[in-house]
């Protein structure tokens, strides 16, 4: 099907892309890589009057380590995440997560801040950013403000950004010694989205871990965070013991909905089975299929 | 009233320039305005990949770009990629091994396995078989399933890595 008719209007600069949003009068939408804004306009799930495409912003590319922080632009392509030496040295599990995302094509135009903002609950990155404790810079007429990544997502494909806000850009904590993270997924077809997706980030300090962060995604209306399961986790060794409590403890974290293509007891059961099968890759048994933190 | 909007493309080597409405897609505009029917449209939601063309020497979906998008930048479609020769081995060892029946999806899965042998090539490697279809799973085929197109593409890779070392060694 084709899109409806509407207005476009290319931007070079975040002020002049909050203006033309203010100077709308009907629906406007921002307009990144567009591969998941464009299908939903030729499938007329959407028909914004004005389409605003910040695709040529400057400021909203690049990556850089700045503090203690890899900052990454809205604007950075899934391709130049799977690609990026920076990402792969201090957020491993973004490199790992971007190789499960779409198909080649997809990733060549989709943008880190166009998936984040659309917050579908399926997709990697929302998962990934509340492992990683990451927070997120969202522009708007009264400057920018910092939101953390666990207070970002509101609910289906709803979250902390205002109408006429930008998000411009993510903010990643580099991982601490004795960092581990990893991130997986459950797919039917490879490209597919996940059955059930996890990205786990543990610090371990002489043995034991010290901090657990898992974010689920596919398993609820938002990206998930398994609170009961990070409580099982901590203080103990990363041993087979733990991995089985952890498992265990899951059950009063998620309550996944019965959909078409699977049943509630179904994905249920593919989460423990990711979570066990991701604890083990990052356990000193499985170590060679894990990767260390940079300053490990 | 939306006005339609100048745009100057490079399209296979030439500057076009034209004024598109901003809904036009990049599939459309190629097909409709230039008459370059090679892009083929299959779902128009970025699932088939029948409408892949290289932007910028990167496969994209032309469904899932608008026209007034790729002002000043380069596109090269099936036709021009067949035109300078990049695609003849490949549209040989299809030829020859049967890995295409009605064709529909075929000028995408040409680009994608062109782009994606290129990049092997860079490596100094030839893909698996599974890489081979991890790189064409945005590409949906009815026909054949896909056991041929990999036996061509794989054919293909394996050639052009036995003549670089070739050349390496002489």
């Amino acid at each position: 099907m084709k899109a409806r008719a509407f207005d476009y209007r290319s931007v070079a600069s975040v002020p002049e892309a909050l203006a033309a949003h203010a100077g709308c009068a009907g629906e406007a939408r921002y307009l990144a890589g567009g591969q998941s804004l464009l299908p939903a306009l030729n499938l007329r799930l959407d028909a914004p009057d004005l389409l605003i495409d910040i695709g040529r912003i400057e400021a909203l590319r690049g990556i850089a380590r700045e503090g203690r922080t890899l900052r990454i632009g809205a604007l950075t392509r899934h391709a130049e995440t799977l690609r990026s030496a920076l990402v792969a040295e201090h957020a491993p599990m973004l490199t790992q997560a971007a190789a499960f995302m779409a198909h080649p094509a997809i990733r060549n135009l989709g943008t880190m801040g166009g998936s984040l903002s659309l917050s579908d609950p399926a997709a990697e990155l929302p998962a990934c950013m509340r492992a990683l404790g990451a927070a997120f810079e969202i522009t708007g007429h009264g400057g920018t403000r910092i939101v953390a990544a666990d207070d970002f997502f509101l609910d289906l494909f709803e979250n902390a950004i205002a109408p006429g806000e930008l998000l411009c850009a993510i903010r990643v904590p580099l991982p601490e010694p004795g960092t581990r993270m990893r991130f997986e997924e459950i797919a039917r077809r490879r490209g597919d989205y996940a059955l059930v997706g996890l990205g786990a980030k543990l610090v371990l300090a002489g043995g034991t871990i010290v901090s657990a962060r898992l974010g689920f995604c596919s398993v609820g209306p938002t990206p998930m965070r398994a609170p009961a399961a990070e409580a099982a986790l901590t203080g103990r060794p990363l041993d087979a013991q733990a991995i089985a409590a952890a498992r265990a403890a899951l059950g009063d974290d998620l309550f996944p909905d019965e959909d078409d293509s699977l049943s509630a007891a179904a994905r249920m059961h593919l989460a423990r089975v990711l979570l066990g099968r991701v604890l083990a890759a990052l356990s000193d048994a499985g170590a060679p299929a894990a990767i260390e933190g940079a300053a490990a | 009233m939306i006005e339609p909007r100048p745009i100057a493309v490079t399209v296979n080597g030439a500057t076009v320039r034209r004024f598109v409405e901003p809904r036009v897609s990049l599939a459309d505009f190629l097909r409709g305005d230039l008459g370059l029917t090679g892009t083929h449209l299959g779902c128009e939601v970025g699932v088939c990949g029948a409408c892949i063309v290289n932007l910028d020497d990167r496969p994209v979906h032309a469904c899932l770009m608008l026209a007034v998008q790729v002002d000043g930048m380069r596109v090269d479609t099936v036709e021009g990629l067949s035109d300078s020769g990049a695609l003849a081995e490949l549209q040989a060892a299809f030829h020859a091994r049967n890995a295409l029946q009605c064709g529909f999806c075929t000028p995408g899965i040409l680009v994608v396995a062109q782009d994606f042998l290129e990049a092997c090539r860079a490596a100094g490697r030839v893909p698996s078989r599974e890489a081979i279809r991890d790189a064409l799973s945005g590409n949906y085929c009815r026909c054949t399933g896909y056991e041929a197109i990999v036996d061509a593409i794989e054919g293909v890779a394996r050639t052009r890595h036995g003549r670089d070392r070739r050349e390496d060694a002489a």
